[in-house]
């Protein structure tokens, strides 16, 4: 009974989000280009389906995952739980956290898998590439940058050192991995960015990074639990960069071997 | 009715494989890290239950309304020639779904926490409730000049890296200005602008234009857009911090 609550609730504010932009999208069909919708009935049934399916999945995550993975951050980085004692508070090695950063990543990689704004970039990826680029080849390259981008935010957490450091050294690799990229890639990453940290992502990782903030020794939430995020949006381009990179090499080096196969015939 | 019964039951298992390296990730570091037993199984048997028919259920919604209207709307704009309405268009779509947006709420309220505490502002609830209010407005402008700005760019077929990158220098040279309490918050905000029903409708809006526009390709013109609006509310927000 109190779920069936929590569902209308979350339906409720689900329209009223999404309201706004139904409202622009059907004005401006309506009044500026003036034409009726093709298949109107079957998009109407979408948009139902859209609102209930993110209900549903946003309940379903605060249900289930959301409490359980938040108490989960706030366990792992409790210093009872890592051997910290009182007499090391100041000079806490930041090794003693390993356990924080091989959770960051995991959870930064399983909960990217999920994101559903993320599938939805995949499928046209692959749509538009004419194949060429996998749904779960993407997805998995998102899920490995942020992986790797969550896992060092928290080691950057722990000890402390300034966010713009890590982000502009990011960026500087991001500009030479872009000379280097296949040109039709380029776009797609720069966008893997801004897909991976919405609805399943960003409150686990709010969660550990304040969790981490508030009990590291020297560490003030307000201060220093932001930047997990930023880290989340930056490694994805890498990695997907990489990912083309890797595809294009891989494509030469089996026609460099055919090649050379049909000389020695 | 029985083909589209195992149409919906493949997607259900597809959704089924999405959620599970999550539930995974917490099983194993509950029961063999933390060594605790996992509470609440049957609230999070129904929790994982309502994830996956959620994610099956949006999925559906996507390819029957979020993908054919934002692309049959960018055949309509290119095919009625008018610049002016798609650039306006444009901007609606980014401010209107960010002034919304729950996540942008949360960190609005948390910049100005900072803020307070910092002692830029008056730590009062109504000079937070303006701070909060004007940082949201000013990355809903953010993103919306963001939209607007990529969809010019797919128009004239500008290559995405010199402007992103330009976007780079831009934010390193903000960061050195910035007061260094709002860095991490408008780092942040990059990400939490683009929502899960903006992405799929931005997408395909750009692949829409790119592939209407003579001489576009959808691959290499048609994606960027949420890439902009990931790097201007970085910008505006760092400015926010510095006038206000």
């Amino acid at each position: 009974m109190e779920l069936l609550n929590t569902l209308w609730q979350t339906l409720l504010l689900t329209i009223r989000d999404v309201l706004p932009i139904a409202g622009i999208l059907f004005g401006f069909q309506l009044l500026v280009l003036r034409r009726v919708i093709p298949h109107l009935g079957r998009v109407l049934l979408g948009f139902v389906y859209v609102l209930l399916g993110l209900a549903f999945f946003l309940v379903g995550l605060e249900e289930a995952l959301f409490p359980l993975g938040k108490l989960m951050a706030q366990q792992l980085t409790d210093p009872a739980f890592l051997g910290i004692t009182a007499s090391d508070i100041g000079n806490t090695d930041w090794s003693a956290y390993l356990w924080v950063y091989l959770f960051a990543a995991a959870i930064g990689f399983s909960t990217t898998i999920a994101e559903p704004s993320l599938i939805a970039v995949a499928i046209k990826a692959r749509d538009v590439s004419g194949r060429t680029i996998g749904i779960w080849g993407l997805r998995i390259a998102v899920a490995i940058g942020v992986a790797v981008g969550i896992a060092l935010g928290a080691f950057r957490i722990v000890t402390g050192t300034p966010l713009h450091y890590y982000i502009i050294t990011g960026y500087v690799f991001v500009i030479i991995q872009t000379l280097y990229s296949p040109r039709s890639i380029i776009a797609l990453a720069y966008d893997s960015g801004g897909v991976t940290t919405s609805t399943v992502t960003v409150p686990l990782v709010a969660a550990l990074g304040l969790g981490i903030a508030s009990t590291v020794p020297g560490r003030s939430p307000l201060l220093d639990g932001f930047g997990l995020i930023a880290f989340a949006s930056l490694f994805p381009i890498m990695s997907v960069m990489a990912y083309a990179q890797l595809g294009e090499w891989k494509a030469k080096r089996t026609k460099r071997k055919h090649e050379s196969d049909s000389v020695t015939e | 009715m029985y083909s589209s019964f195992i149409r919906f039951l493949r997607a259900l298992l597809g959704s089924v494989r999405d959620l599970l390296p999550i539930v995974l990730v917490i099983a194993f570091f509950q029961l063999f890290v933390l060594k605790q037993p996992i509470p609440n199984l049957p609230d999070i048997a129904i929790g994982a239950l309502l994830v996956v028919l959620g994610l099956t259920l949006f999925i559906r919604g996507l390819e029957m309304a979020l993908f054919p209207i934002g692309e049959s709307m960018a055949y309509d704009f290119s095919r009625k020639g008018s610049v002016w309405w798609l650039l306006i268009f444009a901007f609606a779509l980014g401010f209107g779904t960010t002034i919304a947006e729950p996540a942008l709420i949360a960190v609005a309220g948390e910049a100005a926490n900072v803020a307070a505490t910092g002692g830029f502002i008056e730590d009062t609830p109504s000079s937070r409730a303006d701070y909060a209010q004007g940082l949201r407005f000013t990355v809903a402008i953010s993103v919306g000049a963001a939209i607007m700005i990529g969809v010019i760019r797919i128009i004239k077929g500008w290559p995405i890296q010199y402007l992103i990158i330009g976007g780079y220098i831009g934010v390193v040279i903000m960061t050195m200005f910035a007061p260094k309490e709002i860095i991490g918050i408008a780092y942040d905000s990059g990400g939490v602008t683009t929502s899960t029903v903006t992405v799929p409708l931005v997408t395909a809006l750009g692949i829409g234009l790119a592939a209407s526009i003579k001489g576009r390709n959808p691959m290499i013109d048609g994606f960027g857009l949420i890439a902009f609006a990931s790097l201007t509310p970085m910008m505006f927000v760092m400015l926010y911090g510095m006038l206000v």
